[in-house]
């Protein structure tokens, strides 16, 4: 701990425009801190409240998931990816899948594909309603956390029925799905569907049109499009800016090639809208959602596969758009029952070290949002 | 009572051990409304919390969680008291007092009801707004001593935010004083004898309400202007280091501090227990004279305090330098010129 | 694409896409660099206006023990044309010259990853502005996704 504190030397003397002579300090943030959503500690050098640097210190909850990949078989890899993003759980898994399907060549069933995509946006809206709780509360109007949560509660309701836990889910498998959906599934995400779009206006009556949630995110963090692709920013953050960086439109993967959706992109770039964005989006997965709900094609739910999983010799890469961004699996395979190497490219990561760019200049309380509106999972980021 | 209580005294006593002893029973019954309203509104609040937030609040201690806060209270009471090595001892030792003692000063002049009332001197509203400024020395005292750069921001925050806002809680009070003609706290109720001030005052006294309302959910550093204390920038700011008894003693001067806005407001504004008459509608007057004065005063703050509560989970927080833009550039404009018109309206005689 | 890299840089290897007749390749094309030709190859790719690989979104780095050396393997994307590419640099030995050029003022986004490359790894990257470990604690011994790596309280068992 006292290794990574900057050295204390004098704290640099600053002349301000206005013939103000002030000292920087440094703030330490985190590792325990309400906002900082996780163990993540950001060193603050700051003038008065006006940021000067930032510098994020992570890896307080490392735990070497990649060298246990090159110790376990591919089933059991399958496991360790929804203790990433936990927010994301379905879509780590799914990556995971495909990278060795698409090794295998397997061609996964009809049904296992269009209820893998009807999970992994019911993931994702139930990690953009809790983003949004989150945000809410981080600018200090505590009560979104709980309307957040209220229908986050449905989604939690309908995994725990298929797939028997509430946040790290199991249930993609490398060849379709571990067993078939719950009776109830469809019915009960039906119900979910127009339960929730009912209640999605609500959220911006809440917060979007809120005078002073408008000041606090209008014009704060604002990150243009050549930064987001400079930095490697992804997901709703990177789409804010206008990149075009959607991964299910972009290569599409399972049922995403026969549902119709729009890419929410925006200008601004701004944190209000990576905000937009988010709320943009849960509609988009609405959409999917109702397309696809009631076409769940008959059939088996899974391909057979070996229990030990061998893949053949070679380099697999493979891409889906989790809640949070662009994640990859990058396998290396030299033929045995586990890979050689195996790297995760978490959304998060890139996410997070875009943030000293961005909050540069800002106030304390505008680090707060700007850092709400990035989104960050800190297991994500550390692995 | 008081008089039975106060004949006992003299028949028993000296004059001089009489009268003290007579304010040390006064003293030692404010402690009492003192605690017990901290208990009653941190209960009330998070039941009000609970039901903007779709929950229920505390539902397990006691029916309907009523006794939630006696048991955070025994738990407060029974926590190791911790000073931070390199504290400043004294200071911060002394900065929670300073909290409790001013509010204690300002609770002191409540008018409960018609003479129910400790301390009734002709400054009333003056003396209010002196003793609640001191406050802020304990929570800058606090902050500084507690040697935490978390407290040290959310004081210097606290102390820029409530010299600011002090100066349109003053200004919105000055206002109402050209219609009251009287600082003293019951004058002022009795002013309000044909109808209250808010109905009478015309549209200065209502902007004056307004203004009086949100400058003094600023000064009592609550929500949306709880940058002090706001636990996703500064993780509990100017109390950070603070524990136990400590804690509550801060915890328990907000809270009573809302109370004492709402007892200002109601009662320059809204006649405090005088009961609300309508023109000459006799019977409908003594209904509501039925009501006795102490029920009205509470109903009325009860009315402010739930405003207040209701600001605070709903909207989010400022931003300090939108927090000062809002006072030096809206409020306090606002305020002159409202003054002038009152001063206007006073002058031609158009109030009722 | 592939030719107009190959003209430009006629002695780095080019390994082909996955096909039937490599079937051990991966799905992208992937060109191994020499270290010192690395960051003029990065320059152009990034810069040529009908390359423009200007989002990097991966770098992983690889140990290869028995061919004695340490691998960085980068992929790239171009925005505009939706294409990737993938490029393979690799150091002169595993011990004292595990040394690569930076190109963290090319892509901003490689600067986290080689920060963490280098604490995993241990692959020195010569000119990054801020070069120390991320993920592990500044005071720790040894590179952990190396193959050799031996911690005798916490090692996972391969």
């Amino acid at each position: 701990m006292k290794e990574q504190q900057p050295p204390l030397e004098e704290p640099p003397v600053v002349e301000n425009p206005d013939g103000l002579r002030t000292e920087e300090y440094f703030v330490n943030m985190g590792p325990q801190h309400p906002s900082t959503h996780g163990v993540l500690q950001l060193v603050l050098t700051i003038n008065g409240e006006t940021i000067v640097n930032i510098e994020p210190h992570i890896g307080y909850i490392h735990r070497s998931i990649e060298k246990m990949c090159e110790r376990d078989t591919y089933r059991q890899i399958v496991h360790l990816t929804d203790r990433m993003d936990y927010l994301s759980c379905h879509m780590n898994n799914e990556a995971v899948c495909l990278a060795v399907e698409k090794a295998l060549e397997v061609e996964v069933p009809e049904r296992a594909k269009v209820v893998r995509t009807i999970l992994s946006e019911l993931t994702r809206l139930a990690s953009h309603q809790l983003w949004w709780g989150v945000m809410g509360m981080d600018l200090g109007a505590i009560t979104t956390f709980l309307y957040g949560f209220r229908d986050r509660e449905m989604i939690n309701d309908i995994f725990e029925e298929t797939c028997g836990a509430r946040l790290t889910m199991n249930y993609i498998a490398p060849g379709g799905l571990m067993y078939d959906i719950h009776p109830n599934f469809q019915r009960r995400t039906k119900a979910f569907v127009e339960h929730f779009k009912k209640k999605l206006p609500e959220y911006d009556r809440l917060l979007s049109d809120n005078i002073i949630f408008r000041k606090r995110t209008e014009g704060i963090g604002i990150l243009s499009k050549e930064d987001a692709i400079a930095f490697g920013v992804t997901g709703p953050t990177a789409r804010a800016s206008g990149f075009s960086c959607d991964v299910r439109k972009k290569q599409p993967y399972s049922a995403y090639d026969r549902v119709d959706f729009e890419e929410i992109l925006l200008e601004a770039g701004d944190s209000f809208a990576r905000y937009k964005a988010r709320i943009l989006e849960m509609w988009e997965s609405l959409k999917i959602i109702e397309q696809l709900i009631d076409n769940i094609p008959e059939g088996e739910h899974q391909v057979k596969t070996r229990q030990v999983i061998k893949l053949p010799k070679g380099e697999f890469y493979q891409r889906v758009e989790t809640a949070r961004g662009e994640f990859g699996v990058y396998i290396i395979s030299d033929g045995k029952k586990s890979p050689y190497r195996l790297k995760f490219r978490s959304p998060g990561f890139s996410n997070l070290f875009v943030l000293n760019h961005l909050a540069k200049g800002a106030k304390i309380a505008d680090l707060v949002a700007i850092m709400s509106t990035l989104d960050l999972v800190m297991p994500d980021i550390d692995r | 009572m008081i008089e039975s209580i106060e004949y006992w005294l003299h028949t028993h006593f000296s004059p001089a051990w009489a009268g003290f002893l007579g304010w040390v029973l006064v003293g030692a019954v404010y402690l009492g409304i003192f605690a017990i309203l901290g208990l009653v509104l941190v209960y009330v609040e998070r039941k009000v919390a609970a039901f903007f937030q779709l929950r229920l609040g505390p539902m397990r201690v006691g029916p309907w969680g009523t006794t939630q806060t006696i048991a955070d209270a025994i738990k407060l009471l029974l926590k190791e008291p911790v000073t931070p090595d390199k504290a400043d001892r004294f200071l911060y030792n002394l900065a929670p007092f300073f909290v409790v003692t001013a509010t204690l000063m300002a609770l002191a002049l409540t008018p409960f009801g018609k003479h129910l009332q400790a301390f009734d001197i002709d400054i009333g509203l003056f003396f209010l707004l002196a003793v609640s400024s001191v406050g802020v020395v304990g929570i800058l005292l606090a902050g500084w001593a507690s040697d935490n750069k978390y407290s040290l921001i959310g004081a210097m925050r606290s102390g820029a935010q409530i010299v600011s806002y002090e100066l349109s809680v003053g200004l919105s009070l000055v206002t109402m004083l050209l219609l009251t003609e009287s600082l003293q706290l019951s004058e002022i109720i009795e002013s309000q004898q044909a109808g209250w001030w808010i109905f009478r005052g015309h549209v200065p006294a209502f902007v004056a309400f307004v203004l009086f309302v949100i400058a003094g959910t600023a000064e009592t550093n609550r929500g949306p202007f709880d940058l002090p204390e706001a636990e996703s920038e500064l993780t509990a700011g100017f109390h950070t280091e603070y524990s136990g008894l400590k804690f509550a003693f801060f915890f328990l001067a907000e809270f009573v501090n809302m109370f004492m806005i709402a007892v200002v407001a109601s009662t320059v504004f809204l006649g405090g227990w005088m009961p609300f008459h309508l023109g000459d509608w006799a019977a409908f007057n003594a209904v509501m004279d039925f009501i006795p004065g102490p029920l009205w005063f509470l109903g009325k703050v009860v009315f402010i305090m739930f405003l207040m509560m209701w600001f605070k989970w709903t909207f989010p927080r400022l931003r300090i330098d939108q927090l000062l833009t809002l006072e030096w550039k809206y409020l306090l404009p606002l305020n002159l010129a409202n003054l002038v018109l009152m001063a206007f309206v006073v002058l031609m005689k158009w109030h009722l | 694409m592939i030719e107009k890299i190959k003209q430009r840089f006629p002695d780095i290897e080019h390994l082909p896409a996955r096909s039937e007749e490599h079937p051990e390749g991966s799905e992208f094309h992937q060109f191994v660099v020499p270290a010192d030709q690395l960051r003029d190859l990065a320059l152009f790719l990034r810069d040529e206006p009908d390359l423009a690989f200007d989002y990097l979104f991966c770098l992983t780095g690889v140990d290869w023990p028995t061919e004695g050396y340490l691998e960085a393997v980068y992929h790239l994307e171009s925005t505009r044309q939706g294409r990737q590419v993938v490029l393979r640099a690799r150091t002169a030995n595993r011990e004292e010259s595990a040394h690569l050029p930076t190109v963290s003022d090319i892509w901003p986004a490689a600067n986290p990853h080689e920060r963490e490359v280098y604490d995993l790894l241990g692959i020195i990257f010569d000119g990054h502005p801020d070069l120390r470990r991320l993920l592990l604690t500044d005071d720790w011994v040894g590179h952990p996704l190396r193959k050799d790596y031996e911690d005798p309280v916490n090692m996972i068992e391969l």
